[in-house]
């Protein structure tokens, strides 16, 4: 299992292993991750999962689908290149130690 | 110690309430009674991804186990509040227990309306979908070559018709209004689903009720519709609108009309008690509102926590709403009640259009059909009180970006 690190608007991190397969706003909320709310559930509506990727990792993550694309219009916090709503990043191998940046809403 | 903040439902509102709770700082007791055995779980994916099988039931729920007793939330499932005494702030449950309370959110959430017995409502093999048991008695029914009469061309019921049909059964969706989706939209995202769902071989009749339904044994053969025909069915699902539980706050002597009244901060006609999600109804631009989404059950439960805290200003939904059909995802932003015009914008991909309402010349929601581009816009054009043109909306090549900024 990929282990994930959330590093929140305070500096403070928080790591958990996510089973393959699972969205990361979903590992997110299950580990408590504050400021990722995936108030839709995952399914492109509501653009409050939203992370910044760290950029070593952006290669491995892949870039915005078109509706994602489109719903990070609407991000609470500013849109920037690395923005993603971790809905749509699925946890897989290739992402074991890929680091999120949360950003404080 | 002081008496527990009880919230009373394991839904979607009380779940978004605990964790505010929670994260707000409030560090007393906190209990969660509900019914169903499970701790809560989303429901939207009921109708959709969770009946047709892509989706685990573990990925259902809002919080894993583990949360709760880390956030010291004392979950009492397959608990019954039988009543509730206001004046002597304290509920009853099924086994004759009582529970003191300090504070008292009714999350009691809504129960799908049903069809009468005497009509064949009880026949096996006629659903609801509300509850998780109710998606896990509907999946095994979902047999290719299987016929599945949708009573009700609403959301819930043309959701259920599209993953019937993707998995092979023979779907025919009746509506007693005039078209499909009355209540809810205006007639060209009628027309759109209509066409839709006929692409993919359902049979929708309109203006069309209900007589009966047939059976024999105990099990469903068929119905009688209205206009005298007969036709053949091996499973229904009954999807006509819900009824909010009230029954424990009218019997507490609470105001009810429809749903428990509750004031801009979730408070009942008593002050230590509140009210959210599907079951609550309260006053918004100046109209009774009742919201029947998950947006309403995450937005008003967490609202509830700051009230229950003593601390919040009036609550004021950003309604949002969402519904999965075949490959196409409908986005709804606002709430379309009271709108005189529409305009139709076209998308810019295959199946792709909105629909923006308005009342006079301000814009009141969008329904987006595979174009989240303008629900977002749109969302923000609606947050922000931003007036459009008409025919600016209407115009495809206009640019919506610099109509939202």
């Amino acid at each position: 299992m990929p282990k994930i690190t959330w590093v929140l608007h305070d500096g403070r991190k928080i790591s958990a292993n996510v089973a393959v397969g699972h969205n990361l706003m979903e590992a997110a909320v299950a580990n408590n991750v504050p400021d990722v709310i995936g108030e839709c559930g995952g399914c492109l509506s509501c653009a409050t999962c939203h992370v910044y990727v760290d950029p070593a990792w952006a290669a491995k993550t892949g870039t915005p689908g078109e509706m994602e694309d489109d719903m990070l219009e609407i991000t609470t916090a500013e849109r920037r290149e690395m923005s993603r709503l971790s809905c749509q990043i699925i946890a897989t191998d290739e992402l074991d130690g890929l680091i999120l940046h949360v950003p404080h809403i | 110690m002081a008496a527990p903040i009880i919230l009373v439902g394991a839904g979607q509102a009380s779940a978004s309430c605990a964790a505010k709770l929670r994260a707000l700082g409030y560090d007393g007791k906190l209990t969660i009674v509900g019914e169903e055995p499970a701790a809560p779980y989303q429901r939207p994916p009921l109708s959709k991804k969770y009946v047709s099988g892509d989706l685990a039931v573990e990925r259902l729920f809002i919080r894993p186990l583990s949360w709760y007793a880390e956030q010291e939330i004392e979950l009492r499932l397959e608990s019954r509040v039988l009543a509730l005494d206001p004046a002597a702030h304290h509920v009853t449950l099924g086994d004759g227990s009582k529970l003191g309370y300090s504070k008292l959110l009714l999350a009691t959430g809504s129960t799908p309306r049903t069809l009468p017995p005497d009509i064949g409502g009880r026949l096996g093999n006629v659903f609801t979908i509300r509850n998780l048991a109710d998606a896990d008695a509907i999946a095994p029914a979902l047999q290719p070559g299987a016929r599945l009469l949708v009573i009700g061309g609403g959301y819930i019921g043309l959701e259920a018709a599209a993953v019937a049909a993707q998995k092979g059964l023979t779907v025919t969706v009746i509506e007693m209004a005039e078209r499909i989706l009355q209540r809810v939209a205006a007639a060209p995202t009628s027309d759109f689903f209509r066409a839709l769902h006929q692409s993919h071989g359902v049979t929708i009749r309109e203006a069309t009720g209900l007589a009966e339904l047939l059976g024999s044994d105990n099990r469903l053969t068929g119905a009688k519709l209205t206009d005298g025909s007969i036709i053949p069915a091996d499973l229904a699902i009954v999807g006509i609108g819900i009824i909010p539980n009230d029954l424990l706050a009218r019997d507490a002597g609470l105001g009810t009309a429809g749903g428990i009244l509750v004031d801009g901060q979730c408070r009942t006609s008593d002050p230590d008690i509140f009210a959210a999600g599907d079951c609550a109804i309260f006053t918004w631009r100046g109209a009774p509102t009742r919201l029947e989404s998950v947006q309403n059950a995450i937005d008003q439960g967490e609202h509830a926590a700051a009230c229950l805290l003593g601390n919040a200003p009036d609550y004021d939904p950003k309604p949002w709403f969402w519904s999965d059909q075949y490959d196409v995802k409908l986005q709804i932003a606002g709430l379309n009640r009271g709108y005189d015009s529409t305009v139709l914008r076209p998308g810019k991909r295959p199946l792709s259009q909105s629909i923006w309402y308005f009342q006079g010349e301000r814009l009141i929601a969008i329904d987006a059909m595979n174009d989240a581009l303008a629900y977002a816009l749109g969302k923000k054009i609606l947050e922000s009180g931003k007036p459009v043109a008409k025919a600016a909306i209407a115009d495809p090549s206009s640019d919506l970006k610099a109509l939202a900024n």
